[in-house]
Protein backbone atom coordinates (compact mmCIF):
# COMPACT_ATOMS: atom_id res chain seq x y z
CA UNK A 1 0.00 0.00 0.00
CA UNK A 2 1.17 3.51 -0.82
CA UNK A 3 1.17 5.97 2.03
CA UNK A 4 1.88 9.67 2.49
CA UNK A 5 3.23 11.68 -0.41
CA UNK A 6 3.38 8.93 -3.10
CA UNK A 7 -0.30 8.18 -2.45
CA UNK A 8 -1.30 11.87 -2.57
CA UNK A 9 0.69 12.42 -5.78
CA UNK A 10 -0.77 9.33 -7.46
CA UNK A 11 -4.29 10.39 -6.48
CA UNK A 12 -3.74 13.92 -7.88
CA UNK A 13 -2.40 12.47 -11.16
CA UNK A 14 -5.43 10.21 -11.43
CA UNK A 15 -7.74 13.20 -10.92
CA UNK A 16 -5.98 15.21 -13.64
CA UNK A 17 -6.09 12.21 -16.00
CA UNK A 18 -9.85 11.83 -15.43
CA UNK A 19 -10.30 15.54 -16.06
CA UNK A 20 -8.29 15.29 -19.31
CA UNK A 21 -10.31 12.20 -20.26
CA UNK A 22 -13.62 14.04 -19.86
CA UNK A 23 -12.26 16.96 -21.95
CA UNK A 24 -11.16 14.60 -24.74
CA UNK A 25 -14.29 12.43 -24.77
CA UNK A 26 -17.04 15.02 -24.23
CA UNK A 27 -15.15 17.91 -25.85
CA UNK A 28 -16.96 20.64 -23.88
CA UNK A 29 -16.34 24.27 -24.90
CA UNK A 30 -13.42 25.71 -22.94
CA UNK A 31 -15.73 28.22 -21.18
CA UNK A 32 -17.49 25.23 -19.58
CA UNK A 33 -14.52 22.99 -18.80
CA UNK A 34 -11.04 24.13 -19.82
CA UNK A 35 -8.40 21.40 -20.33
CA UNK A 36 -5.90 20.89 -17.47
CA UNK A 37 -2.97 22.25 -19.47
CA UNK A 38 -4.76 25.57 -20.14
CA UNK A 39 -5.52 25.92 -16.43
CA UNK A 40 -1.90 25.13 -15.58
CA UNK A 41 -0.76 27.79 -18.03
CA UNK A 42 -3.13 30.34 -16.45
CA UNK A 43 -1.98 29.33 -12.97
CA UNK A 44 1.53 30.25 -14.08
CA UNK A 45 0.75 33.42 -16.04
CA UNK A 46 -1.61 34.79 -13.39
CA UNK A 47 0.62 33.76 -10.50
CA UNK A 48 1.24 37.32 -9.28
CA UNK A 49 -2.45 38.18 -9.33
CA UNK A 50 -3.35 34.95 -7.53
CA UNK A 51 -0.54 35.42 -5.00
CA UNK A 52 -1.67 39.00 -4.30
CA UNK A 53 -5.22 37.89 -3.52
CA UNK A 54 -4.04 34.79 -1.67
CA UNK A 55 -2.24 36.89 0.95
CA UNK A 56 -5.54 38.43 2.07
CA UNK A 57 -7.48 35.19 2.04
CA UNK A 58 -4.78 33.26 3.89
CA UNK A 59 -4.39 36.06 6.43
CA UNK A 60 -8.15 36.13 7.06
CA UNK A 61 -8.24 32.34 7.42
CA UNK A 62 -5.30 32.26 9.86
CA UNK A 63 -6.62 35.10 12.05
CA UNK A 64 -10.12 33.57 12.08
CA UNK A 65 -8.69 30.15 12.86
CA UNK A 66 -6.55 31.44 15.73
CA UNK A 67 -9.36 33.50 17.27
CA UNK A 68 -11.96 30.77 16.80
CA UNK A 69 -9.68 28.09 18.26
CA UNK A 70 -8.81 30.17 21.33
CA UNK A 71 -12.40 31.31 21.87
CA UNK A 72 -13.74 27.77 21.33
CA UNK A 73 -11.21 26.23 23.71
CA UNK A 74 -11.87 28.82 26.42
CA UNK A 75 -15.65 28.38 26.03
CA UNK A 76 -15.35 24.60 26.30
CA UNK A 77 -13.32 24.87 29.52
CA UNK A 78 -15.76 27.40 30.95
CA UNK A 79 -18.73 25.18 30.13
CA UNK A 80 -17.04 22.07 31.52
CA UNK A 81 -16.10 23.88 34.74
CA UNK A 82 -19.54 25.30 35.47
CA UNK A 83 -22.81 23.34 35.49
CA UNK A 84 -24.62 26.69 35.60
CA UNK A 85 -22.91 27.84 32.39
CA UNK A 86 -23.84 24.50 30.84
CA UNK A 87 -27.50 24.88 31.79
CA UNK A 88 -27.69 28.47 30.52
CA UNK A 89 -25.51 28.40 27.41
CA UNK A 90 -25.59 24.93 25.89
CA UNK A 91 -29.18 25.11 24.61
CA UNK A 92 -28.40 28.55 23.17
CA UNK A 93 -25.31 27.21 21.41
CA UNK A 94 -27.15 24.26 19.95
CA UNK A 95 -30.02 26.50 18.85
CA UNK A 96 -27.58 28.91 17.20
CA UNK A 97 -26.46 26.01 15.01
CA UNK A 98 -29.96 25.89 13.52
CA UNK A 99 -29.16 29.18 11.76
CA UNK A 100 -27.07 28.41 8.68
CA UNK A 101 -23.95 30.51 9.32
CA UNK A 102 -23.89 31.62 5.68
CA UNK A 103 -27.01 33.79 6.07
CA UNK A 104 -25.00 35.91 8.50
CA UNK A 105 -22.47 36.90 5.83
CA UNK A 106 -24.46 39.90 4.50
CA UNK A 107 -25.21 41.07 8.04
CA UNK A 108 -21.55 40.84 9.00
CA UNK A 109 -20.62 42.85 5.89
CA UNK A 110 -23.23 45.43 6.82
CA UNK A 111 -21.85 45.71 10.35
CA UNK A 112 -18.12 45.35 9.77
CA UNK A 113 -17.64 46.81 6.30
CA UNK A 114 -15.73 45.46 3.32
CA UNK A 115 -12.34 44.90 4.97
CA UNK A 116 -10.92 41.73 6.44
CA UNK A 117 -12.99 41.69 9.64
CA UNK A 118 -16.30 40.29 8.33
CA UNK A 119 -14.24 37.48 6.74
CA UNK A 120 -12.35 36.82 9.96
CA UNK A 121 -15.63 36.89 11.88
CA UNK A 122 -17.23 34.47 9.45
CA UNK A 123 -14.34 32.00 9.79
CA UNK A 124 -14.51 32.40 13.57
CA UNK A 125 -18.26 31.74 13.68
CA UNK A 126 -18.06 28.70 11.44
CA UNK A 127 -15.29 27.00 13.45
CA UNK A 128 -16.36 28.09 16.94
CA UNK A 129 -19.00 25.40 17.38
CA UNK A 130 -16.99 22.39 16.16
CA UNK A 131 -14.00 23.38 18.32
CA UNK A 132 -16.11 24.08 21.41
CA UNK A 133 -18.23 20.99 20.97
CA UNK A 134 -15.38 18.54 20.34
CA UNK A 135 -13.28 19.88 23.22
CA UNK A 136 -16.24 20.13 25.61
CA UNK A 137 -17.32 16.55 24.93
CA UNK A 138 -13.78 15.35 25.61
CA UNK A 139 -13.59 17.40 28.82
CA UNK A 140 -16.78 15.71 30.05
CA UNK A 141 -15.41 12.23 29.32
CA UNK A 142 -12.47 12.18 31.75
CA UNK A 143 -12.16 8.60 33.03
CA UNK A 144 -14.09 8.38 36.31
CA UNK A 145 -11.31 6.45 38.04
CA UNK A 146 -8.89 9.36 37.50
CA UNK A 147 -11.40 11.79 39.01
CA UNK A 148 -11.96 9.45 41.97
CA UNK A 149 -8.20 9.23 42.54
CA UNK A 150 -7.98 13.03 42.43
CA UNK A 151 -10.79 13.33 44.98
CA UNK A 152 -9.12 10.87 47.36
CA UNK A 153 -5.93 12.93 46.99
CA UNK A 154 -7.83 16.01 48.14
CA UNK A 155 -7.56 17.85 44.82
CA UNK A 156 -9.09 21.25 44.14
CA UNK A 157 -11.50 21.39 41.16
CA UNK A 158 -9.51 24.03 39.28
CA UNK A 159 -6.37 21.93 39.61
CA UNK A 160 -8.18 18.77 38.47
CA UNK A 161 -9.24 20.77 35.41
CA UNK A 162 -5.71 21.97 34.70
CA UNK A 163 -3.72 18.83 35.55
CA UNK A 164 -6.11 16.05 34.49
CA UNK A 165 -9.23 17.06 32.55
CA UNK A 166 -7.61 19.44 30.06
CA UNK A 167 -4.58 17.26 29.22
CA UNK A 168 -6.86 14.22 28.92
CA UNK A 169 -9.16 16.13 26.55
CA UNK A 170 -6.49 17.51 24.19
CA UNK A 171 -7.10 14.77 21.58
CA UNK A 172 -10.71 16.02 21.46
CA UNK A 173 -9.48 19.58 20.91
CA UNK A 174 -7.28 18.19 18.12
CA UNK A 175 -10.25 16.69 16.26
CA UNK A 176 -12.07 20.04 16.60
CA UNK A 177 -9.06 21.89 15.17
CA UNK A 178 -8.76 19.49 12.23
CA UNK A 179 -12.40 20.22 11.36
CA UNK A 180 -11.72 23.93 11.82
CA UNK A 181 -8.84 23.83 9.33
CA UNK A 182 -11.27 22.63 6.67
CA UNK A 183 -14.20 24.88 7.65
CA UNK A 184 -12.34 28.18 8.06
CA UNK A 185 -11.58 28.68 4.32
CA UNK A 186 -15.27 28.04 3.50
CA UNK A 187 -16.32 30.84 5.84
CA UNK A 188 -13.79 33.28 4.41
CA UNK A 189 -14.71 32.56 0.77
CA UNK A 190 -18.46 32.94 1.43
CA UNK A 191 -17.80 36.27 3.09
CA UNK A 192 -15.58 37.39 0.21
CA UNK A 193 -18.38 36.56 -2.23
CA UNK A 194 -20.77 38.81 -0.35
CA UNK A 195 -18.55 41.85 -0.43
CA UNK A 196 -14.85 42.26 -1.03
CA UNK A 197 -12.34 43.96 -3.28
CA UNK A 198 -9.53 41.49 -2.55
CA UNK A 199 -9.08 37.81 -1.83
CA UNK A 200 -9.47 34.55 -3.73
CA UNK A 201 -13.27 34.51 -3.34
CA UNK A 202 -13.38 37.95 -4.95
CA UNK A 203 -11.03 36.80 -7.74
CA UNK A 204 -13.25 33.79 -8.50
CA UNK A 205 -16.31 36.05 -8.91
CA UNK A 206 -14.27 38.53 -10.96
CA UNK A 207 -13.08 35.74 -13.28
CA UNK A 208 -16.66 34.45 -13.60
CA UNK A 209 -17.91 37.92 -14.55
CA UNK A 210 -15.33 38.15 -17.31
CA UNK A 211 -15.86 34.53 -18.41
CA UNK A 212 -12.22 33.74 -17.62
CA UNK A 213 -13.09 30.19 -16.74
CA UNK A 214 -9.45 29.07 -16.77
CA UNK A 215 -8.67 31.74 -14.12
CA UNK A 216 -11.63 30.54 -12.04
CA UNK A 217 -10.28 27.01 -12.15
CA UNK A 218 -6.71 28.14 -11.44
CA UNK A 219 -7.87 30.18 -8.43
CA UNK A 220 -9.99 27.30 -7.16
CA UNK A 221 -7.04 24.95 -7.41
CA UNK A 222 -4.81 27.43 -5.57
CA UNK A 223 -7.42 27.69 -2.81
CA UNK A 224 -7.70 23.91 -2.56
CA UNK A 225 -3.92 23.58 -2.29
CA UNK A 226 -3.80 26.21 0.47
CA UNK A 227 -6.58 24.45 2.37
CA UNK A 228 -4.75 21.14 2.13
CA UNK A 229 -1.49 22.72 3.30
CA UNK A 230 -3.32 24.36 6.19
CA UNK A 231 -4.88 21.03 7.13
CA UNK A 232 -1.49 19.32 6.94
CA UNK A 233 0.08 22.00 9.16
CA UNK A 234 -2.72 21.79 11.75
CA UNK A 235 -2.52 18.00 11.59
CA UNK A 236 1.21 18.13 12.33
CA UNK A 237 0.66 20.49 15.27
CA UNK A 238 -2.06 18.18 16.61
CA UNK A 239 0.14 15.11 16.24
CA UNK A 240 3.07 16.81 17.91
CA UNK A 241 1.28 18.45 20.83
CA UNK A 242 -2.31 17.28 21.29
CA UNK A 243 -2.93 13.70 20.20
CA UNK A 244 -2.76 10.84 22.68
CA UNK A 245 0.66 9.18 22.65
CA UNK A 246 0.73 5.84 20.83
CA UNK A 247 1.19 2.87 23.10
CA UNK B 1 3.96 5.37 61.33
CA UNK B 2 1.38 5.18 64.09
CA UNK B 3 -1.78 4.45 62.14
CA UNK B 4 -5.14 4.11 63.91
CA UNK B 5 -7.67 1.35 63.25
CA UNK B 6 -10.65 1.74 60.95
CA UNK B 7 -14.20 0.79 61.96
CA UNK B 8 -16.99 0.22 59.48
CA UNK B 9 -20.45 -0.87 60.51
CA UNK B 10 -23.70 -0.54 58.66
CA UNK B 11 -25.44 -1.47 55.43
CA UNK B 12 -25.22 -0.10 51.90
CA UNK B 13 -28.07 0.39 49.45
CA UNK B 14 -28.79 2.04 46.12
CA UNK B 15 -32.22 3.61 46.54
CA UNK B 16 -34.21 0.82 48.19
CA UNK B 17 -32.07 -2.01 46.76
CA UNK B 18 -29.61 -3.44 49.29
CA UNK B 19 -26.00 -3.72 48.10
CA UNK B 20 -24.48 -5.39 51.15
CA UNK B 21 -24.74 -5.74 54.87
CA UNK B 22 -25.47 -5.03 57.57
CA UNK B 23 -21.87 -5.84 58.42
CA UNK B 24 -19.27 -4.81 60.96
CA UNK B 25 -15.60 -4.58 60.03
CA UNK B 26 -12.58 -3.57 62.04
CA UNK B 27 -9.40 -2.98 60.08
CA UNK B 28 -6.67 -3.39 62.70
CA UNK B 29 -4.32 -0.50 63.45
CA UNK B 30 -1.11 -0.82 61.44
CA UNK B 31 -2.31 -4.17 60.08
CA UNK B 32 -2.82 -5.58 56.61
CA UNK B 33 -6.39 -6.85 56.22
CA UNK B 34 -7.38 -8.86 53.15
CA UNK B 35 -10.97 -8.92 51.96
CA UNK B 36 -11.98 -11.85 49.74
CA UNK B 37 -15.36 -12.76 48.34
CA UNK B 38 -17.39 -13.56 45.24
CA UNK B 39 -17.62 -10.97 42.47
CA UNK B 40 -20.44 -8.48 42.85
CA UNK B 41 -20.75 -8.86 46.61
CA UNK B 42 -19.80 -5.20 47.12
CA UNK B 43 -16.09 -5.27 48.03
CA UNK B 44 -15.17 -2.42 45.71
CA UNK B 45 -18.30 -0.50 46.75
CA UNK B 46 -17.12 -0.82 50.36
CA UNK B 47 -13.76 0.73 49.43
CA UNK B 48 -15.49 3.51 47.50
CA UNK B 49 -17.70 4.26 50.49
CA UNK B 50 -14.66 4.51 52.75
CA UNK B 51 -12.93 6.93 50.35
CA UNK B 52 -16.13 8.95 50.05
CA UNK B 53 -16.18 9.00 46.22
CA UNK B 54 -19.34 6.89 45.84
CA UNK B 55 -22.22 9.23 45.02
CA UNK B 56 -24.69 6.52 44.02
CA UNK B 57 -24.65 4.21 47.00
CA UNK B 58 -26.00 5.29 50.40
CA UNK B 59 -24.42 3.90 53.53
CA UNK B 60 -26.53 3.64 56.70
CA UNK B 61 -24.02 3.35 59.51
CA UNK B 62 -20.63 4.67 60.52
CA UNK B 63 -17.17 4.67 58.95
CA UNK B 64 -14.66 6.07 61.44
CA UNK B 65 -11.05 6.03 62.56
CA UNK B 66 -10.29 4.76 66.07
CA UNK B 67 -8.61 8.05 67.02
CA UNK B 68 -11.88 9.90 66.42
CA UNK B 69 -10.44 12.24 63.75
CA UNK B 70 -12.03 12.69 60.36
CA UNK B 71 -11.01 10.28 57.58
CA UNK B 72 -10.79 12.98 54.93
CA UNK B 73 -7.23 13.56 53.76
CA UNK B 74 -5.91 10.46 55.52
CA UNK B 75 -6.62 7.82 52.84
CA UNK B 76 -4.54 6.73 49.88
CA UNK B 77 -5.97 4.55 47.13
CA UNK B 78 -4.35 2.08 44.77
CA UNK B 79 -6.57 0.50 42.14
CA UNK B 80 -6.41 -2.48 39.79
CA UNK B 81 -5.35 -0.22 36.92
CA UNK B 82 -2.36 1.98 37.58
CA UNK B 83 -4.29 5.22 36.80
CA UNK B 84 -1.09 6.87 35.58
CA UNK B 85 -1.49 10.03 33.51
CA UNK B 86 -0.03 9.09 30.10
CA UNK B 87 1.23 12.65 29.45
CA UNK B 88 3.29 12.81 32.67
CA UNK B 89 6.63 11.11 33.22
CA UNK B 90 7.32 8.82 36.18
CA UNK B 91 8.47 11.70 38.40
CA UNK B 92 5.44 13.89 37.66
CA UNK B 93 3.03 10.98 38.10
CA UNK B 94 4.59 10.37 41.51
CA UNK B 95 4.09 14.05 42.37
CA UNK B 96 0.48 14.16 41.12
CA UNK B 97 -1.10 14.43 44.59
CA UNK B 98 1.00 17.48 45.54
CA UNK B 99 0.21 19.12 42.18
CA UNK B 100 -3.52 18.55 42.61
CA UNK B 101 -3.51 20.02 46.12
CA UNK B 102 -1.39 23.01 45.07
CA UNK B 103 1.47 22.04 47.36
CA UNK B 104 5.13 22.47 46.56
CA UNK B 105 6.22 19.18 44.96
CA UNK B 106 8.93 17.54 47.06
CA UNK B 107 11.19 16.18 44.32
CA UNK B 108 13.88 14.96 46.69
CA UNK B 109 11.42 12.75 48.54
CA UNK B 110 9.87 11.56 45.26
CA UNK B 111 13.35 10.57 44.08
CA UNK B 112 13.87 8.65 47.31
CA UNK B 113 10.51 6.87 46.99
CA UNK B 114 11.20 5.99 43.35
CA UNK B 115 14.54 4.63 44.42
CA UNK B 116 12.81 2.42 47.00
CA UNK B 117 10.41 0.97 44.41
CA UNK B 118 13.40 0.36 42.11
CA UNK B 119 12.61 2.93 39.43
CA UNK B 120 15.54 5.34 39.80
CA UNK B 121 16.62 4.59 36.21
CA UNK B 122 13.18 5.37 34.78
CA UNK B 123 12.38 8.74 36.38
CA UNK B 124 11.89 10.57 33.09
CA UNK B 125 10.07 7.87 31.14
CA UNK B 126 6.41 8.15 30.21
CA UNK B 127 4.07 5.30 31.28
CA UNK B 128 3.80 3.86 27.75
CA UNK B 129 7.54 3.13 27.85
CA UNK B 130 7.16 1.01 31.00
CA UNK B 131 6.11 -2.61 31.59
CA UNK B 132 2.94 -3.45 33.51
CA UNK B 133 4.95 -4.24 36.62
CA UNK B 134 6.91 -0.99 36.39
CA UNK B 135 3.69 0.98 35.97
CA UNK B 136 2.26 -0.57 39.13
CA UNK B 137 5.53 0.36 40.88
CA UNK B 138 4.91 3.99 39.88
CA UNK B 139 1.38 3.68 41.26
CA UNK B 140 2.87 2.33 44.50
CA UNK B 141 5.36 5.22 44.60
CA UNK B 142 2.49 7.69 44.09
CA UNK B 143 0.59 5.99 46.93
CA UNK B 144 3.65 6.20 49.22
CA UNK B 145 4.15 9.89 48.37
CA UNK B 146 0.69 10.53 49.77
CA UNK B 147 2.00 9.28 53.12
CA UNK B 148 -1.45 8.44 54.49
CA UNK B 149 -2.35 6.40 57.56
CA UNK B 150 -4.98 4.37 55.70
CA UNK B 151 -4.20 2.65 52.42
CA UNK B 152 -6.97 1.01 50.39
CA UNK B 153 -5.90 -1.48 47.74
CA UNK B 154 -8.40 -2.68 45.14
CA UNK B 155 -6.85 -5.77 43.52
CA UNK B 156 -3.73 -3.79 42.61
CA UNK B 157 -1.67 -6.76 41.43
CA UNK B 158 -4.32 -8.88 39.73
CA UNK B 159 -3.33 -7.88 36.19
CA UNK B 160 0.36 -8.74 36.67
CA UNK B 161 2.12 -11.96 35.72
CA UNK B 162 2.88 -14.40 38.56
CA UNK B 163 6.54 -13.41 38.96
CA UNK B 164 5.92 -9.66 38.94
CA UNK B 165 2.92 -10.08 41.23
CA UNK B 166 4.98 -11.92 43.84
CA UNK B 167 7.70 -9.23 43.70
CA UNK B 168 5.14 -6.44 44.00
CA UNK B 169 3.55 -8.17 47.01
CA UNK B 170 6.92 -8.22 48.79
CA UNK B 171 7.62 -4.61 47.90
CA UNK B 172 4.20 -3.31 48.92
CA UNK B 173 4.29 -5.30 52.16
CA UNK B 174 7.68 -3.83 53.04
CA UNK B 175 6.88 -0.23 52.10
CA UNK B 176 3.36 -0.04 53.50
CA UNK B 177 4.42 -1.61 56.80
CA UNK B 178 2.90 0.16 59.79
CA UNK B 179 -0.02 1.63 57.87
CA UNK B 180 -3.59 0.42 58.22
CA UNK B 181 -4.15 -1.43 54.95
CA UNK B 182 -7.41 -2.83 53.58
CA UNK B 183 -6.88 -4.91 50.44
CA UNK B 184 -9.60 -6.30 48.22
CA UNK B 185 -8.34 -9.35 46.34
CA UNK B 186 -9.62 -12.31 44.37
CA UNK B 187 -6.47 -14.31 44.93
CA UNK B 188 -6.40 -16.71 47.94
CA UNK B 189 -2.61 -17.01 47.55
CA UNK B 190 -2.24 -13.25 47.91
CA UNK B 191 -4.45 -13.17 51.00
CA UNK B 192 -2.54 -16.10 52.55
CA UNK B 193 0.83 -14.39 51.90
CA UNK B 194 -0.04 -10.85 52.99
CA UNK B 195 -2.98 -10.88 55.41
CA UNK B 196 -2.51 -10.11 59.10
CA UNK B 197 -6.26 -10.59 59.07
CA UNK B 198 -8.37 -12.29 56.38
CA UNK B 199 -12.10 -11.77 55.88
CA UNK B 200 -14.53 -13.35 53.47
CA UNK B 201 -17.35 -11.07 52.39
CA UNK B 202 -20.69 -12.64 51.45
CA UNK B 203 -24.19 -11.22 51.00
CA UNK B 204 -25.07 -11.98 54.63
CA UNK B 205 -21.93 -10.51 56.14
CA UNK B 206 -18.26 -11.03 56.92
CA UNK B 207 -16.55 -14.20 58.12
CA UNK B 208 -13.06 -13.97 59.60
CA UNK B 209 -10.55 -16.65 58.61
CA UNK B 210 -7.46 -17.34 60.72
CA UNK B 211 -4.39 -16.30 58.74
CA UNK B 212 -1.38 -18.63 58.57
CA UNK B 213 1.25 -18.11 61.27
CA UNK B 214 4.36 -15.98 60.73
CA UNK B 215 4.89 -12.38 59.65
CA UNK B 216 3.88 -11.21 56.17
CA UNK B 217 5.03 -11.47 53.44
CA UNK B 218 5.09 -15.22 53.97
CA UNK B 219 7.19 -17.34 51.59
CA UNK B 220 5.30 -18.85 48.65
CA UNK B 221 6.51 -22.34 49.55
CA UNK B 222 5.70 -22.16 53.26
CA UNK B 223 3.52 -25.24 54.00
CA UNK B 224 1.18 -23.37 56.35
CA UNK B 225 0.70 -20.58 53.80
CA UNK B 226 0.00 -23.10 51.03
CA UNK B 227 -2.43 -24.90 53.28
CA UNK B 228 -4.20 -21.64 54.14
CA UNK B 229 -4.37 -20.74 50.44
CA UNK B 230 -5.99 -24.09 49.61
CA UNK B 231 -8.46 -23.80 52.49
CA UNK B 232 -9.40 -20.29 51.38
CA UNK B 233 -10.00 -21.47 47.84
CA UNK B 234 -12.25 -24.30 49.01
CA UNK B 235 -14.06 -21.89 51.33
CA UNK B 236 -14.59 -19.42 48.42
CA UNK B 237 -15.85 -22.14 46.08
CA UNK B 238 -18.55 -22.98 48.59
CA UNK B 239 -19.51 -19.39 49.36
CA UNK B 240 -22.93 -18.12 48.35
CA UNK B 241 -23.20 -15.77 45.43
Amino acid sequence: MMKGWPSILASACLGILLWQGVVMLAAPPSYILPPPLDVAATLWSAREQIAHHSIYTIGEILIGLALGAVLGAVSAIGLAASPLAQALLRPMMVFSQAIPVFVLAPILTLWLGYGIWPKVMMALLIIYFPVTSAFFDALMRTPGAWLDLARVMGARPARVMWHIRIPAALPGLASGLRLAAVYAPIGVIISEWVGASRGLGYLILLALGRVKVDLMFATTIALAVFTLLLYAAIDQICRRWLDAPDD
Amino acid sequence: MNAPALHISGAARIGATPVFGPLSLRVGAGQWTCLLGPSGVGKTTLLRLITGVDEVTSFDGTIAASDGLALEGRIALMAQTDLLMPWLDVMDNTLLGARLRGENPDRARARDVLDRVGLSDHVHKRPHALSGGQRQRVALARTLMEDRAFVLLDEPFSALDARTRSQMQDLACELLCGRTVLMVTHDPAEAARLGDAILIMEPDGLTPVTPPPGPAPRPENDPDTLRAQADLLIRLRDSQT
